[in-house]
């Protein structure tokens, strides 16, 4: 496939630091749409601000790059309005689940058809390097230079309890399950969750003495297993990957199309 | 030029429906008798219970205060709006309360009208869900304002035919209970 | 066929407005004193096939009918005070990335939750300046529900005629009150359309390239033509620039839209101001109450007029210029401290002192209030 079909040249060199991981989960979105032979003109990528956030400019699809934490807001707006269209949003972790947080379970409550790809690297990239609601307790961060007392969310079991239909993680490390999960999550008729832990080797790496972003990849490969690994069992620090919740509940558009037909008759 | 212009105040407690028989009447001068009205309501946080007032102003000219001052005619149903409100009303205007609910214990320079509205609701129909509509029925056979059509015809566009029967002996009840005291 | 005459509140008379104008989709978060719009067109927007939407709060419901309306639908949203505040940041979006949209504030006491169910005019300068950064907005009041029905007719125009949002600035009083509004036949106010590009696919679209007549043509998200929106300063594709020369024309680009056209934007009514010696200026329900007094004098045989002002920004300078000129006393009558006085006296400026007439103790300005302030003014004692 032709990777630069789906890439704006326009913007490029993009703004990511060297050894980040987000231009792995570009890649496997591209390949994923590819995939799925879905038409350019019926693609929306919706974002906030942040450095996950700027993926939405560098595809060539229609592109909505809105504000800090509001992005599945905007989206709820594009969906809502034009059902026909894929909407992706790709967040931070702190755009989705600090500032965004209240957006993004209320979005996962209605079940509204829209794929949200949370790019985990545990820290504010852009803003160089303060702690997120997914740094944990113990990390360190510019702004928690006596490491961080703040507790994280589990994106995956506040997605699930939120009532997203379709909830899965995964790693830079692991591409070809970010892929094939990418292709899920897009095809799942109702609000799809994704978590890709994702590296920054500049911010969080440095702070927290992480190595390279090789080493930080290799960290991928050795703390996660798949979901029911026996290796759980023995070291439940082990995260694992993998599809959580994967249901078919009635989507929001759906929904909405149906209560225009009792509105109406 | 001299316009005719009425200024009605309903008081009493929230859940009485007295904003409703406000509006009703308003909506019988504008859609039915070609009049203007204006229909405004003081507003708290409490959806039930604590005073209310609507405010209702009838004229065949335009009106730009949608607030009263001074109501020509203040209606009272309960002790607390007759001792908040009765101290407004125009001199030489007209108050009309319920007995069981207040008692007139203020001279004001106005006509007092005492009727035994709730009473002869529960009695004859048994439902006091419908006494704000007796209510306007005691008005409008006192004070004319509308033709009693005229409110019948917003009933009927306004509640489903199985509350038309009881709406209508309130307002019939209300209407001949104020028409003794017609001028 | 009979016009259709209708008994009213105004927040019912701004939502048969909006359908009026061809709503498409509503976005928005219970408050009051608005809520009655939201409840309205939850009725009848899903009868008429329109999308409506309740949100988990304000921020998000201007940030949904921003998304809403780049599909290529007319939206809205209607908030009061401090679902006003919160909706700052995006109505800023909505400006940057030059979204057509309108939002109403049906105006409340602050600041904070203040006086919830009862009237003001506080946020004459927040609709002006309420999101960060140099701009200008178009805010529009009205004082009865005709006029009601009409602005936000006109607010949708405008929203679509400059790619703007556009805010329709109520008051509890006139939100809540009852009157007679007659509903316009179809066709009786003309509908501006959203412009969409004509060019085909494989040609390069320009979504910030304004045409000659300084219009932006749009492409709706779904069509051929894909590019970038954002908040952040931009070229011609919409593309983020931090370009000097390109962050300046985008600016002044921006502002001169509205600032150029103040004329075409300009609604106001005035009433005896050709011989008026003392001119009343008003806006909003403190209106009727001003043309309460002004009729009441003129009665009498004072030259005494009103000019009341719908479109409160852009704010309309020269007309008020014009309709002052020749007065002995010009007197702004509004519920605030003096918002809109300090723009009046900005338009004046030497040429005559402004006074202000107001009352900020969230019951309505009335007659009375006007005309014991207009005694001492006019030197005639308290």
């Amino acid at each position: 496939m032709d990777v630069k079909y789906y890439l704006r040249e326009r913007f490029f060199p993009h703004l990511w630091c060297a050894g980040c991981g987000h231009g792995i989960v570009l890649n496997a979105l591209i390949r994923a749409v590819d995939s799925l032979a879905i038409k350019k003109k019926d693609m929306v990528m919706v974002s906030g601000i942040g450095c996950s956030s700027r993926i939405s400019g560098y595809v060539d699809f229609h592109s909505l790059h809105t504000l800090h934490g509001r992005a599945l807001a905007f989206a709820t707006g594009v969906k809502l309005s034009k059902p026909s269209l894929n909407v992706i949003v790709p967040m931070g972790d702190g755009d989705a689940l600090a500032i965004g947080g209240n957006h993004f379970i209320h979005a996962a409550r209605r079940n509204i058809n829209i794929t949200a790809l949370v790019m985990n690297n545990r820290t504010y990239g852009m803003t160089g390097g303060q702690f997120s609601p997914l740094s944990g307790v113990g990390t360190k961060a510019t702004t928690a230079p006596y490491m961080n007392i703040d507790r994280e969310f589990d994106t995956v079991e506040l997605a699930s309890a939120a009532g997203a239909t379709f909830v899965a993680r995964t790693t830079v490390y692991h591409v070809k399950q970010l892929q094939s999960m990418l292709k899920k999550a897009i095809k799942h008729d109702g609000f799809s969750v994704l978590e890709v832990l994702t590296q920054c080797p500049t911010y969080f790496g440095r702070k927290n003495r992480k190595g390279s972003a090789v080493d930080m990849m290799n960290n991928y490969r050795d703390t996660t297993v798949p979901i029911g690994s026996d290796k759980k069992k023995e070291n439940p620090e082990l995260i694992e990957r993998g599809i959580f919740v994967d249901k078919n509940l009635p989507e929001y558009c759906q929904a909405y199309a149906d209560l225009v037909e009792r509105a109406s008759a | 030029m001299e316009i005719t212009r009425y200024r009605i105040i309903f008081s009493g407690s929230g859940g009485q429906g007295l904003v409703s028989a406000a509006i009703i009447l308003a909506e019988a001068a504008v859609l039915h008798e070609n009049l203007e009205a204006v229909q405004s309501q003081s507003y708290g946080a409490a959806a039930r219970g604590g005073a209310t007032r609507a405010d209702v102003i009838i004229a065949d000219g335009p009106i730009n205060m949608p607030k009263i001052a001074q109501p020509g005619i203040l209606i009272c149903m309960t002790q607390e709006a007759y001792n908040k409100f009765s101290g407004l009303i125009r001199p030489g205007g007209l108050l009309i309360s319920d007995k069981k609910f207040v008692k007139i214990t203020q001279r004001v320079d106005a006509r007092q009208i005492e009727l035994p509205l709730y009473q002869t609701v529960v009695e004859e129909i048994g439902n006091p869900v419908v006494l704000n509509i007796c209510v306007l029925g005691a008005l409008i056979g006192m004070r004319g304002i509308v033709k009693k059509g005229s409110v019948e015809k917003v009933l009927a566009d306004k509640f489903p035919p199985a509350f038309m029967a009881g709406n209508q002996m309130a307002l019939d009840i209300g209407f001949e209970m104020g028409f003794d005291y017609a001028q | 066929m009979a016009k259709k005459i209708t008994f009213v509140q105004g927040n019912e008379a701004c939502a048969l407005g909006a359908m009026y104008a061809g709503l498409d989709f509503y976005a928005g978060y219970p408050i009051t004193p608005s809520t009655e719009i939201a409840e309205t067109l939850a009725v009848t927007m899903p009868a008429a096939g329109k999308k409506f939407i309740q949100m988990e709060d304000e921020i998000s419901s201007m940030c949904a009918i921003i998304g809403a309306s780049l599909t290529g639908n007319k939206v809205l949203t209607a908030t009061s005070g401090p679902g006003f505040s919160l909706m700052q940041e995006a109505l800023g979006y909505a400006v940057m990335a030059e979204i057509p949209c309108v939002v109403v504030n049906v105006q409340r006491g602050g600041p904070s939750t203040g006086n919830p169910t009862h009237v003001s005019q506080g946020d004459v300068n927040q609709a002006r300046w309420g999101t960060h950064g140099d701009h200008s907005i178009v805010a529009l009041s009205a004082s009865n529900h005709q006029d009601v029905f009409r602005m936000t007719v006109e607010a949708f125009n405008i929203a679509e005629i400059y790619r703007t949002p556009v805010i329709l600035l109520f008051d509890e009083v006139i939100g809540h009150m009852r009157e007679k509004l007659i509903v316009p036949e179809e066709g009786e106010i003309p509908l501006v359309a959203r412009l969409r590009t004509s060019l085909k696919e494989g040609v390069n679209y320009h979504p910030y390239l304004p045409r000659e007549d300084g219009r932006l043509p749009m492409s709706d998200f779904g069509d051929v033509h894909r590019f970038n929106v954002t908040g952040l300063y931009h070229d011609m594709w919409g593309f983020p620039t931090d370009k000097p020369e390109l962050v300046q024309d985008l600016l002044r680009h921006q502002i001169n839209k509205i600032e150029n056209n103040v004329h075409k934007m300009t609604f106001y009514k005035s009433y005896f101001l050709e011989d008026a010696r003392t001119v009343l200026i008003s806006y909003g329900s403190a209106a009727r109450s001003a043309l309460s007094v002004v009729k009441q004098r003129r009665n009498r045989g004072e030259s005494i007029g009103l000019l009341e002002l719908n479109t409160i920004w852009p704010f309309p300078a020269e007309l008020v210029r014009e309709c002052t000129q020749h007065a002995d006393l010009v007197a702004v009558v509004e519920m605030n401290v003096g918002q809109l006085t300090q723009s009046v006296r900005l338009a004046v400026g030497d040429q005559q002192e402004v006074h202000l007439i107001n009352r900020v103790d969230g019951q309505m300005i009335i007659d009375k209030d006007i005309k014991k302030i207009l005694r001492i003014l006019q030197g005639r004692g308290i």
